[in-house]
């Protein structure tokens, strides 16, 4: 049980706020989701690279993963550090060398990958993870966010939203899912791999189960609706922008609100309350079994 | 007239303020600013007061109230005038989930769209929606009415009991012994006391209407039924 | 026969499987075509308290003097936001059952008997009476998914406020009351047509998830002034989340039924396979408290089939602060009881199996509509009854407490337990008597 939030900026003079919007965004739904927060950050993107961002413990030797990386590419790696996280880029071609130098090391966890997306997501209260990962000075054409209240699952890093399971993909949820275990069961013999317990994460493999099976992001939102039994509010990130999904009963709460500038996802009217043009903005509710979605092509 | 901004005290300052007016008090007309989505504002209301609230607010608004007038110039989140007891709250903008829920009296008025679940297990409240209804609307409605202007959502009237409906545009489909029913002179009657009551003049023709009540099969049970539950 | 005939047919033999209920029951549903509707709790033998025995003093440990020596049993329910936490003499309380399953005589009995000894009653789902308020010294009044009279004069007359978001009996499930009980007082003050069958809704109507709930119980604070506290009531399935987001949301006190807790009516097969054991869900509950650093600030109530002071004595040892009794109550007013075996003989039953309370025709007159049935129960007699009921529960629960060497029932520990068999041993964490085994747990933990 959570609070979930997407942006998407319609106006590229936005983009330098997108941080400091989300921020504000997450703030007010830190009531109903004390326990973790987490968001992507669609930003830039350095042609033919690709991003990873890592989870390190304080412990952590990263000149030592750096100069690994550095050895096996060739080259050297430019990398910035968020808190407990780190993100870095490689040659997209490198990709496969840099997830093997990555495995020999312990104390690291990716996650998220692609070229434009940064994940980032810790334990604690929203407003101090925000500030821990430095949210504020982000930017970048779209993100999406979550506050979380673990229900059947442990506080933990790990068990935090967003869940990625694909480059440039993540997903955040509000609700539950009442058959995630079996789905679970079907995905991981398709060869999808997990991390926790968390129904999220599964939901984020059924996403990519699809698009790897060539569907696309429209239809495999549809296919949550066949697939998935449960209460939930999706929201997905992509490379391109966010999608929006409620489950057929729909009784989690769901708000958008659209200008000229920008489109925002809310569980709570209260996260979109700080945006520009809010006031004059067309405020409105997703209908359920419905897929929306914002896209910039 | 007294001026409350939510910038600047707590919603909880609020309620106490109002929960405090004894009942020959001076102080019945209020001005809320800067609502900015909070929950709960106005609620447990129970002196013939007027509260105007500008800008959206979030849950539960005017929640359990009794003899106020609660106007919201803005949009409501989930369960505006919930066991609403008497009195009037009017939503200028529009409504999310739950509006009226379990509402015993008075009345609600919204200007916009109502969400999903709009009247569910009312029990005596009137509640009149300028615009649409989401689905599960009136669900297991046991008494009052919900007139809709525009269209109702999917299952309309779910398991209803015998609250009355009345919708001038599409119905998406009827709930579990919901069923239309004939559209008699005391229906327009009714009809045409809460469009007065809901401020909307004779521009609107009470003919229009559809009625939709309960068919009563599921008052007890009977096995070939079973397919409805 | 001749001793030929004897090798040549086998004893008649009966199925485990296919037993004399279960073939009665597939019989009565081809008859009828609907389900079995009764009354009570889990009847089914479970690992239940009688599993667990305590370990009383010896050498090791000295006991308490009876009577001069003090064994204190208060508790303050609601410590952690209400300005006004309830204040119990002893920690057993009156569950919540409606005015409608039970004749107003039956709950005026249960405010009379629970204010003789200063405890609390709790209404159910068809809301407030006023006889019950004026009869019970401190009172619960519960929110419910159907919000059957609901009202805010109500919620402001209320000691405290329950959300009930399920029942033991049928976690998942609502109310359920039949039409031979929807008198024209029920049908009244539940705002339904007399005579009809109720159906009840099982979600509450405008909240759905513990991240709303803190929501809608922040608008219950506000609309009381902050004044009462508030408990989250929960049938026992998954206890240790529940206790988890009951804590999240705000509640200031949690109620964990288990499967021997009694509803009005409900399906036979919902009372029977959903919701686990009230013994199995109690360390679960505690260790979510606990971990969240709020045991004892929190308060937990459990319910579900405690008859005696043994079991309330082994509640609190596993870390309950206070306990809750329903079906108890309701038999000690006169419910089952021997005298009316004639009627109950009449009704296709007989005393202490008599469930059909949904059917409306109880001839202690409890768990009836009927004003002549009902009229059988003198609530001051009952009341009494009650009293001398709970009086003996308390002291049970001391008698056991001071053997155990504690000058309070809530010094009570999980250590001062030991279980009979290897399900109660790991359902309530407690060692097998004699060993230092808890399975599932490795030696030293």
């Amino acid at each position: 049980m959570c609070g979930i939030a997407g942006l998407f900026l319609k106006d590229p003079r936005l983009e330098a706020d997108l941080g400091t919007m989300l921020a504000g965004m997450l703030s007010p739904l830190s009531d109903r989701g004390p326990d973790s927060a987490g968001f992507a950050v669609y930003g830039a993107e350095t042609p033919g690279h690709l991003k990873f961002t890592l989870r390190i413990t304080p412990a952590f030797d990263l000149d030592r993963l750096l100069k690994s990386l550095r050895e096996r590419l060739g080259a050297p790696i430019t990398h910035r550090s968020h808190g407990t996280h780190v993100v870095f880029s490689v040659p997209a071609d490198q990709a496969s060398l840099a997830r093997q130098a990555l495995a020999a090391f312990d104390d690291v966890a990716v996650v998220g990958s692609g070229r434009r997306m940064e994940i980032f997501k810790e334990v604690g209260l929203p407003d101090d993870v925000s500030r821990q990962f430095g949210l504020q000075s982000m930017s970048g054409t779209h993100a999406i966010g979550h506050t979380r209240m673990a229900t059947e699952s442990a506080v933990t890093t790990n068990g935090a939203h967003p869940f990625t399971t694909g480059d440039d993909q993540c997903l955040v949820h509000n609700g539950s899912l009442s058959n995630h275990h079996a789905v679970r069961r079907e995905l991981i013999k398709k060869g999808l791999s997990f991390q926790t317990d968390n129904d999220t994460e599964v939901a984020a493999g059924f996403i990519t189960a699809r698009l790897n099976d060539g569907g696309s992001l429209q239809q495999a939102m549809e296919a949550c609706l066949d697939s998935l039994d449960g209460f939930y509010t999706f929201v997905i990130g992509t490379e391109g922008g966010f999608g929006v999904l409620r489950d057929p009963i729909a009784c989690k709460p769901a708000v958008v609100a659209e200008t000229d500038r920008l489109v925002a996802f809310g569980t709570e009217y209260r996260a979109l309350v700080d945006l520009p043009g809010i006031e004059s903005a067309k405020v409105w509710e997703p209908a359920p079994a419905t897929v929306y979605r914002w896209e910039l092509h | 007239m007294l001026t409350v901004d939510l910038a600047h005290g707590s919603v909880r300052e609020l309620n106490t303020a109002l929960h405090r007016l004894a009942a020959d008090s001076n102080e019945t007309h209020w001005r809320v600013l800067n609502p900015r989505g909070q929950h709960s504002i106005a609620v447990g209301l129970e002196q013939p007061v007027l509260v105007e609230i500008e800008g959206h607010v979030g849950y539960y608004c005017a929640g359990m109230n009794k003899l106020a007038t609660v106007v919201v110039d803005g949009n409501a989140g989930q369960g505006v005038a919930e066991n609403m007891m008497s009195g009037k709250v009017w939503v200028k903008g529009d409504a999310s989930q739950a509006a009226g829920a379990t509402g015993r009296g008075g009345l609600l008025v919204i200007d916009g769209n109502a969400s999903a679940r709009c009247g569910i297990s009312m029990k005596g409240i009137d509640i009149v929606v300028k615009g649409s209804v989401g689905h599960l609307s009136a669900f297991m409605a046991q008494a009052g009415n919900l007139v809709v202007l525009q269209d109702a959502g999917e299952a309309l009237g779910d398991s209803i009991y015998e609250a009355h409906l009345y919708v001038r545009g599409k119905v998406h489909s009827l709930g579990a012994d919901c069923v239309e029913k004939p559209l008699e002179d005391e229906h327009k009657s009714e009809l045409r006391r809460l469009l007065d009551a809901a401020g909307i003049n004779g521009s609107v023709d009470v003919g229009e209407f559809r009625r939709y009540g309960s068919a009563r099969k599921l008052y007890h049970f009977h096995v070939e039924n079973v397919g409805q539950y | 026969m001749t001793s030929q005939d004897r090798w040549i047919h086998t004893p008649p033999r009966k199925s485990a499987t296919f037993d004399d209920a279960s073939i009665a029951e597939i019989r009565r549903a081809a008859t009828t075509g609907i389900y079995d509707i009764r009354g009570g709790g889990a009847k089914r033998k479970l690992p239940h308290f009688d599993d667990l025995l305590f370990l009383g003093a010896s050498i090791s440990r000295y006991p308490l003097e009876g009577y001069r020596e003090k064994c204190a049993t208060d508790v303050t329910v609601g410590t952690r936001f209400a300005k006004t936490p309830i204040k119990l003499k002893i920690p057993i309380t009156i569950a919540g059952m409606s005015f409608g399953s039970l004749s107003a005589q039956a709950k005026e009995a249960l405010g009379r008997g629970a204010s003789a000894v200063g405890t609390s009653t709790t209404t159910g789902d068809g809301g407030m009476t006023p006889e019950e308020r004026q009869h019970s010294s401190i009172l619960i009044y519960q929110v419910l998914p159907s919000r059957y009279g609901m009202n805010p004069d109500d919620l402001r007359k209320a000691d405290a406020i329950e959300v009930v978001v399920g029942q033991g009996a049928k976690p998942g499930g609502g109310g359920m009351l039949l039409g031979q009980k929807i008198s024209k007082r029920v049908a009244e003050m539940r705002v339904l047509p007399e005579g009809i069958d109720q159906r009840s809704a099982c979600r509450h109507p405008d909240w759905t998830g513990p991240d709303d709930l803190e929501i809608k119980i922040q608008e219950l604070r506000e609309i009381t002034d902050w004044m009462k506290p508030i408990y989250v009531k929960v049938g026992a399935s998954r206890p240790y989340y529940d206790t988890m987001l009951a804590v999240k949301s705000g509640a200031d006190a949690v109620v964990l039924d288990g499967m021997q807790g009694g509803t009005a009516a409900t399906q036979e097969v919902f009372i029977e396979h959903v919701g686990i054991p009230t013994l199995a869900a109690i360390p679960p509950a505690v260790a979510a408290l606990q971990e969240l650093g709020q045991h004892r600030k929190v308060q937990l109530i459990v319910s579900g089939g405690l008859r005696n002071g043994a079991d309330v004595a082994k509640a609190l040892a596993l870390g309950a602060d206070a306990v809750s009794i329903g079906t108890a109550a309701l038999i000690a007013l006169g419910d089952n009881d021997p005298h009316l075996e004639n009627e109950y003989r009449a009704l296709g039953t007989t005393a202490g199996a008599y469930d059909d309370w949904h059917e409306g025709r109880d001839p202690a007159g409890i768990t009836t509509q009927d004003p002549e049935l009902a009229a059988r129960l003198d609530p001051v007699i009952a009341g009494h009854k009650l009293a001398n009921y709970l009086s003996v529960l308390t002291l049970e629960a001391q008698t056991i407490a001071r053997a155990c060497g504690k000058s309070h029932v809530h010094n009570l520990e999980p250590e001062d337990l030991v279980a009979l068999t290897v399900e109660a041993a790991a359902m309530a964490r407690v060692p097998l008597a004699g060993t230092n085994w808890i399975p599932g747990r490795s030696g030293n933990e």
